[in-house]
Protein backbone atom coordinates (compact mmCIF):
# COMPACT_ATOMS: atom_id res chain seq x y z
CA UNK A 1 0.00 0.00 0.00
CA UNK A 2 2.88 2.47 0.48
CA UNK A 3 5.01 1.54 -1.96
CA UNK A 4 6.09 5.14 -3.38
CA UNK A 5 6.82 6.19 0.19
CA UNK A 6 9.28 3.47 0.16
CA UNK A 7 10.46 4.06 -3.43
CA UNK A 8 11.28 8.13 -2.11
CA UNK A 9 13.24 6.41 1.06
CA UNK A 10 15.22 3.82 -1.23
CA UNK A 11 16.17 7.00 -3.21
CA UNK A 12 17.64 8.52 -1.00
CA UNK A 13 19.74 5.93 0.97
CA UNK A 14 21.07 5.50 -2.35
CA UNK A 15 21.99 9.07 -2.87
CA UNK A 16 24.16 9.09 -0.16
CA UNK A 17 25.45 5.53 -1.30
CA UNK A 18 26.60 7.46 -4.52
CA UNK A 19 27.99 10.31 -2.65
CA UNK A 20 30.04 7.64 -0.19
CA UNK A 21 30.96 5.52 -3.30
CA UNK A 22 31.89 8.05 -5.85
CA UNK A 23 28.70 7.02 -8.21
CA UNK A 24 27.46 9.35 -10.83
CA UNK A 25 25.09 6.67 -12.66
CA UNK A 26 23.25 3.79 -10.29
CA UNK A 27 22.62 1.07 -13.47
CA UNK A 28 21.24 -2.00 -11.17
CA UNK A 29 19.60 -2.17 -7.91
CA UNK A 30 19.03 -5.23 -5.98
CA UNK A 31 16.51 -5.30 -3.00
CA UNK A 32 15.56 -7.57 -0.63
CA UNK A 33 11.77 -7.98 -0.29
CA UNK A 34 10.49 -9.64 3.33
CA UNK A 35 6.95 -11.73 2.16
CA UNK A 36 5.45 -9.82 4.84
CA UNK A 37 6.15 -6.30 4.42
CA UNK A 38 3.10 -5.89 2.80
CA UNK A 39 4.70 -4.31 -0.31
CA UNK A 40 3.33 -5.58 -4.16
CA UNK A 41 6.05 -6.12 -6.31
CA UNK A 42 4.30 -4.79 -9.03
CA UNK A 43 3.87 -1.84 -7.33
CA UNK A 44 7.03 -1.12 -6.56
CA UNK A 45 8.12 -1.75 -9.29
CA UNK A 46 5.99 1.03 -11.41
CA UNK A 47 6.54 3.38 -8.80
CA UNK A 48 10.05 2.72 -8.85
CA UNK A 49 10.23 3.10 -12.95
CA UNK A 50 8.44 6.71 -11.91
CA UNK A 51 10.63 7.94 -9.50
CA UNK A 52 13.94 6.91 -10.61
CA UNK A 53 13.79 8.34 -14.09
CA UNK A 54 12.72 11.87 -12.52
CA UNK A 55 16.59 11.48 -10.61
CA UNK A 56 19.57 11.64 -12.95
CA UNK A 57 21.47 9.15 -10.52
CA UNK A 58 19.20 6.39 -11.33
CA UNK A 59 17.14 7.52 -14.66
CA UNK A 60 16.94 4.22 -16.59
CA UNK A 61 18.71 1.93 -13.30
CA UNK A 62 16.91 -1.63 -13.26
CA UNK A 63 15.24 -2.75 -9.64
CA UNK A 64 15.52 -6.51 -9.26
CA UNK A 65 14.36 -7.72 -6.14
CA UNK A 66 14.90 -10.93 -4.15
CA UNK A 67 11.82 -11.88 -1.91
CA UNK A 68 12.84 -13.33 1.24
CA UNK A 69 10.12 -16.20 2.94
CA UNK A 70 8.84 -15.16 5.96
CA UNK A 71 9.53 -17.76 9.13
CA UNK A 72 7.64 -17.69 12.64
CA UNK A 73 9.20 -19.06 15.57
CA UNK A 74 7.17 -20.58 18.51
CA UNK A 75 8.70 -20.04 21.95
CA UNK A 76 6.47 -22.58 23.52
CA UNK A 77 8.31 -25.40 21.30
CA UNK A 78 11.03 -23.84 19.77
CA UNK A 79 9.86 -24.81 16.23
CA UNK A 80 9.68 -22.63 13.13
CA UNK A 81 7.57 -22.71 10.61
CA UNK A 82 5.82 -20.69 7.17
CA UNK A 83 4.42 -17.36 8.24
CA UNK A 84 2.11 -17.07 5.57
CA UNK A 85 0.98 -20.50 5.39
CA UNK A 86 0.18 -20.91 9.14
CA UNK A 87 -0.21 -17.41 10.28
CA UNK A 88 0.27 -16.55 14.04
CA UNK A 89 -0.84 -19.97 15.76
CA UNK A 90 2.35 -22.49 15.91
CA UNK A 91 0.88 -25.41 13.39
CA UNK A 92 3.07 -27.69 15.80
CA UNK A 93 1.73 -26.96 19.16
CA UNK A 94 -1.14 -24.75 18.67
CA UNK A 95 0.60 -22.03 21.15
CA UNK A 96 -0.01 -18.19 20.24
CA UNK A 97 3.42 -17.43 21.77
CA UNK A 98 5.21 -16.55 18.38
CA UNK A 99 7.27 -14.49 16.97
CA UNK A 100 8.22 -13.05 13.41
CA UNK A 101 12.12 -14.26 12.57
CA UNK A 102 12.26 -12.58 9.15
CA UNK A 103 10.21 -11.86 6.08
CA UNK A 104 9.71 -8.12 7.47
CA UNK A 105 12.76 -7.01 5.47
CA UNK A 106 13.08 -4.00 2.91
CA UNK A 107 16.82 -3.67 2.25
CA UNK A 108 18.96 -2.66 -0.66
CA UNK A 109 21.46 -5.01 -0.86
CA UNK A 110 23.38 -3.90 -3.51
CA UNK A 111 24.23 -1.14 -5.87
CA UNK A 112 25.95 -1.48 -9.22
CA UNK A 113 26.95 1.73 -10.98
CA UNK A 114 30.01 3.75 -12.24
CA UNK B 1 35.38 5.19 -18.52
CA UNK B 2 35.09 4.42 -15.08
CA UNK B 3 34.89 0.88 -14.45
CA UNK B 4 31.70 -0.74 -13.21
CA UNK B 5 31.57 -0.81 -9.15
CA UNK B 6 29.16 -3.53 -7.47
CA UNK B 7 28.90 -1.99 -3.89
CA UNK B 8 27.23 -4.28 -1.07
CA UNK B 9 24.99 -1.97 0.51
CA UNK B 10 22.97 -3.84 2.82
CA UNK B 11 21.05 -1.00 4.51
CA UNK B 12 17.54 -1.07 5.49
CA UNK B 13 15.39 1.70 3.21
CA UNK B 14 13.68 2.92 6.18
CA UNK B 15 17.06 3.24 8.32
CA UNK B 16 17.51 6.89 7.27
CA UNK B 17 13.74 7.73 8.26
CA UNK B 18 14.34 5.37 11.45
CA UNK B 19 17.30 7.81 12.17
CA UNK B 20 15.57 11.12 11.71
CA UNK B 21 12.45 10.15 13.78
CA UNK B 22 14.92 9.26 16.91
CA UNK B 23 16.91 12.59 16.62
CA UNK B 24 13.37 14.64 16.58
CA UNK B 25 12.22 12.55 19.45
CA UNK B 26 15.25 13.62 20.98
CA UNK B 27 15.04 17.08 20.39
CA UNK B 28 10.94 17.10 21.58
CA UNK B 29 12.23 15.65 24.61
CA UNK B 30 15.05 18.67 25.31
CA UNK B 31 12.07 20.92 24.61
CA UNK B 32 9.14 18.79 26.80
CA UNK B 33 7.07 18.75 23.70
CA UNK B 34 5.09 14.93 23.81
CA UNK B 35 4.53 13.96 20.01
CA UNK B 36 1.58 11.79 19.78
CA UNK B 37 1.06 9.67 16.34
CA UNK B 38 -2.84 9.25 16.10
CA UNK B 39 -3.57 6.75 13.54
CA UNK B 40 -6.56 4.75 12.74
CA UNK B 41 -9.70 4.26 9.95
CA UNK B 42 -11.38 6.93 7.96
CA UNK B 43 -14.27 7.92 9.84
CA UNK B 44 -13.24 6.63 13.30
CA UNK B 45 -13.68 9.36 15.10
CA UNK B 46 -10.46 11.31 15.49
CA UNK B 47 -11.42 14.89 15.26
CA UNK B 48 -14.62 14.12 17.31
CA UNK B 49 -11.96 12.61 20.27
CA UNK B 50 -9.35 15.06 19.47
CA UNK B 51 -12.10 18.01 20.04
CA UNK B 52 -13.75 16.34 23.19
CA UNK B 53 -10.03 15.96 24.28
CA UNK B 54 -9.03 19.92 23.59
CA UNK B 55 -12.18 20.96 25.67
CA UNK B 56 -11.30 18.61 28.82
CA UNK B 57 -7.33 20.20 28.98
CA UNK B 58 -8.12 23.12 28.50
CA UNK B 59 -6.31 25.55 30.88
CA UNK B 60 -3.98 22.70 31.73
CA UNK B 61 -2.56 21.74 28.55
CA UNK B 62 -1.46 23.92 25.34
CA UNK B 63 -2.08 21.53 22.29
CA UNK B 64 -1.16 21.62 18.64
CA UNK B 65 -2.55 19.36 16.13
CA UNK B 66 -1.44 18.42 12.66
CA UNK B 67 -4.01 17.32 10.18
CA UNK B 68 -2.78 14.89 7.47
CA UNK B 69 -4.73 14.01 4.62
CA UNK B 70 -4.63 13.91 1.08
CA UNK B 71 -6.43 16.64 0.76
CA UNK B 72 -8.33 19.16 2.29
CA UNK B 73 -8.52 21.63 5.23
CA UNK B 74 -12.08 20.68 7.40
CA UNK B 75 -9.86 19.37 10.06
CA UNK B 76 -7.47 21.52 10.79
CA UNK B 77 -10.46 24.74 11.35
CA UNK B 78 -12.56 22.07 13.73
CA UNK B 79 -9.73 21.90 16.27
CA UNK B 80 -9.00 25.47 16.31
CA UNK B 81 -12.62 25.81 16.78
CA UNK B 82 -11.79 24.15 20.20
CA UNK B 83 -8.59 25.71 20.98
CA UNK B 84 -6.01 23.98 19.19
CA UNK B 85 -3.10 25.41 17.30
CA UNK B 86 -3.12 23.65 14.30
CA UNK B 87 -1.52 23.12 10.53
CA UNK B 88 -2.84 20.91 7.72
CA UNK B 89 -0.46 18.91 6.08
CA UNK B 90 -1.52 17.39 2.45
CA UNK B 91 0.77 14.44 1.72
CA UNK B 92 0.11 14.85 -1.93
CA UNK B 93 -1.87 11.42 -2.41
CA UNK B 94 1.33 9.51 0.17
CA UNK B 95 -1.11 6.97 2.45
CA UNK B 96 0.87 7.99 5.35
CA UNK B 97 3.62 10.19 6.83
CA UNK B 98 7.43 9.64 7.46
CA UNK B 99 9.94 11.99 10.14
CA UNK B 100 10.68 14.35 7.38
CA UNK B 101 6.83 15.48 6.38
CA UNK B 102 6.28 15.60 9.92
CA UNK B 103 9.30 17.47 10.75
CA UNK B 104 8.28 19.97 7.91
CA UNK B 105 4.56 20.75 9.94
CA UNK B 106 6.20 21.09 13.01
CA UNK B 107 8.44 23.70 11.91
CA UNK B 108 5.31 25.43 10.34
CA UNK B 109 3.50 24.67 13.61
CA UNK B 110 5.57 26.15 15.91
CA UNK B 111 6.62 24.17 19.09
CA UNK B 112 7.30 26.59 21.43
CA UNK B 113 5.03 26.36 24.55
CA UNK B 114 3.20 23.24 23.69
CA UNK B 115 2.80 20.63 26.22
CA UNK B 116 1.48 18.11 23.42
CA UNK B 117 1.27 17.56 19.78
CA UNK B 118 -0.65 15.49 18.00
CA UNK B 119 -0.17 14.56 14.61
CA UNK B 120 -3.68 13.50 12.69
CA UNK B 121 -1.97 10.33 10.63
CA UNK B 122 -3.77 9.93 7.72
CA UNK B 123 -6.83 7.38 7.70
CA UNK B 124 -5.37 3.71 7.00
CA UNK B 125 -5.42 1.01 9.19
CA UNK B 126 -1.78 -0.34 7.06
CA UNK B 127 0.62 2.42 5.98
CA UNK B 128 1.18 4.62 9.01
CA UNK B 129 2.19 1.68 10.99
CA UNK B 130 5.04 1.25 8.96
CA UNK B 131 6.59 4.64 9.54
CA UNK B 132 8.52 6.26 12.53
CA UNK B 133 7.35 9.46 12.82
CA UNK B 134 9.63 10.66 15.37
CA UNK B 135 6.02 10.45 18.08
CA UNK B 136 7.31 9.70 21.54
CA UNK B 137 3.76 7.72 21.81
CA UNK B 138 1.44 6.01 19.15
CA UNK B 139 -2.01 5.19 19.92
CA UNK B 140 -4.63 4.12 17.51
CA UNK B 141 -8.49 4.05 17.40
CA UNK B 142 -10.84 1.28 16.58
CA UNK B 143 -14.72 2.66 16.76
CA UNK B 144 -17.02 -0.33 17.49
CA UNK B 145 -18.71 -0.27 14.43
CA UNK B 146 -15.48 -1.60 12.54
CA UNK B 147 -15.77 -4.65 15.03
CA UNK B 148 -14.04 -7.03 16.92
CA UNK B 149 -11.83 -8.57 14.06
CA UNK B 150 -9.42 -5.90 13.09
CA UNK B 151 -6.41 -6.45 15.45
CA UNK B 152 -6.89 -10.27 12.88
CA UNK B 153 -6.64 -8.39 9.78
CA UNK B 154 -4.26 -5.54 10.25
CA UNK B 155 -1.94 -6.84 13.05
CA UNK B 156 1.03 -4.08 12.82
CA UNK B 157 -1.03 -1.79 13.71
CA UNK B 158 -2.32 -2.89 16.94
CA UNK B 159 1.54 -4.46 17.60
CA UNK B 160 2.77 -0.64 17.74
CA UNK B 161 0.04 1.33 19.62
CA UNK B 162 0.96 2.00 23.49
CA UNK B 163 -3.27 2.71 23.45
CA UNK B 164 -5.81 1.28 21.98
CA UNK B 165 -8.61 3.43 21.81
CA UNK B 166 -12.15 2.13 21.51
CA UNK B 167 -14.37 4.47 20.24
CA UNK B 168 -18.06 5.75 19.78
CA UNK B 169 -18.69 2.83 22.63
CA UNK B 170 -21.94 4.84 22.88
CA UNK B 171 -23.76 3.01 20.11
CA UNK B 172 -21.45 -0.60 20.11
CA UNK B 173 -24.57 -2.20 21.37
CA UNK B 174 -26.19 -1.51 18.01
CA UNK B 175 -23.36 -3.33 16.41
CA UNK B 176 -22.12 -7.12 16.23
CA UNK B 177 -19.11 -5.60 18.74
CA UNK B 178 -17.71 -7.87 21.49
CA UNK B 179 -15.53 -5.25 23.70
CA UNK B 180 -14.01 -8.97 25.41
CA UNK B 181 -13.08 -10.32 22.26
CA UNK B 182 -11.79 -7.59 20.96
CA UNK B 183 -9.38 -7.53 24.16
CA UNK B 184 -8.25 -10.98 23.65
CA UNK B 185 -7.69 -10.50 19.61
CA UNK B 186 -5.49 -7.12 20.92
CA UNK B 187 -3.82 -8.72 24.02
CA UNK B 188 -2.91 -11.77 21.64
CA UNK B 189 -0.64 -9.24 19.32
CA UNK B 190 0.18 -6.58 21.89
CA UNK B 191 0.13 -7.71 26.12
CA UNK B 192 1.39 -4.33 26.85
CA UNK B 193 -1.33 -2.23 25.10
CA UNK B 194 -3.85 0.13 26.98
CA UNK B 195 -7.46 -0.44 25.81
CA UNK B 196 -9.63 2.29 26.41
CA UNK B 197 -12.85 2.15 25.47
CA UNK B 198 -15.08 5.51 25.84
CA UNK B 199 -17.34 7.90 24.06
CA UNK B 200 -16.11 11.14 22.90
CA UNK B 201 -19.87 11.92 22.67
CA UNK B 202 -21.29 10.97 26.12
CA UNK B 203 -17.80 11.38 27.24
CA UNK B 204 -18.21 8.24 29.14
CA UNK B 205 -14.48 6.73 29.58
CA UNK B 206 -13.13 9.90 28.59
CA UNK B 207 -11.57 10.61 31.99
CA UNK B 208 -9.18 7.40 32.03
CA UNK B 209 -7.82 8.41 28.61
CA UNK B 210 -7.80 12.35 30.07
CA UNK B 211 -5.80 10.93 32.94
CA UNK B 212 -3.60 8.77 30.70
CA UNK B 213 -2.51 12.32 28.99
CA UNK B 214 -1.94 14.23 31.51
CA UNK B 215 0.22 11.72 32.85
CA UNK B 216 2.49 11.22 30.04
CA UNK B 217 2.83 14.97 29.82
CA UNK B 218 3.82 15.29 33.46
CA UNK B 219 6.43 12.19 32.57
CA UNK B 220 7.68 13.25 29.31
CA UNK B 221 8.69 16.83 30.86
CA UNK B 222 9.57 15.82 33.93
Amino acid sequence: MHELGIVFHMIETLETVAVQNELTTIARVTLDLGEVTGILPDYLLDCWRWAADRTELLHGADLELHQIPAVTVCNACGRTYATVEHGKICPHCQSPETVLLCGNEIEIATVEGR
Amino acid sequence: MDRIKIIDVHEDVLANNDRAAEALRMRLHEKGTLLINLMSSPGSGKTTLLNATLDAVAGRLSVGVMEADVDSDVDAYAVQRHGARAVQLHTGGMCHLDAAMCEQGLRELGTDGLDVVFIENVGNLICPAEFDTGAARKVMILSAPEGHDKPLKYPLMFEVSDVVIVSKMDVAEHFDFSLEELERNVRARNPQARIMPLSAKTGEGMQQWVDWLLGEVAAWQG
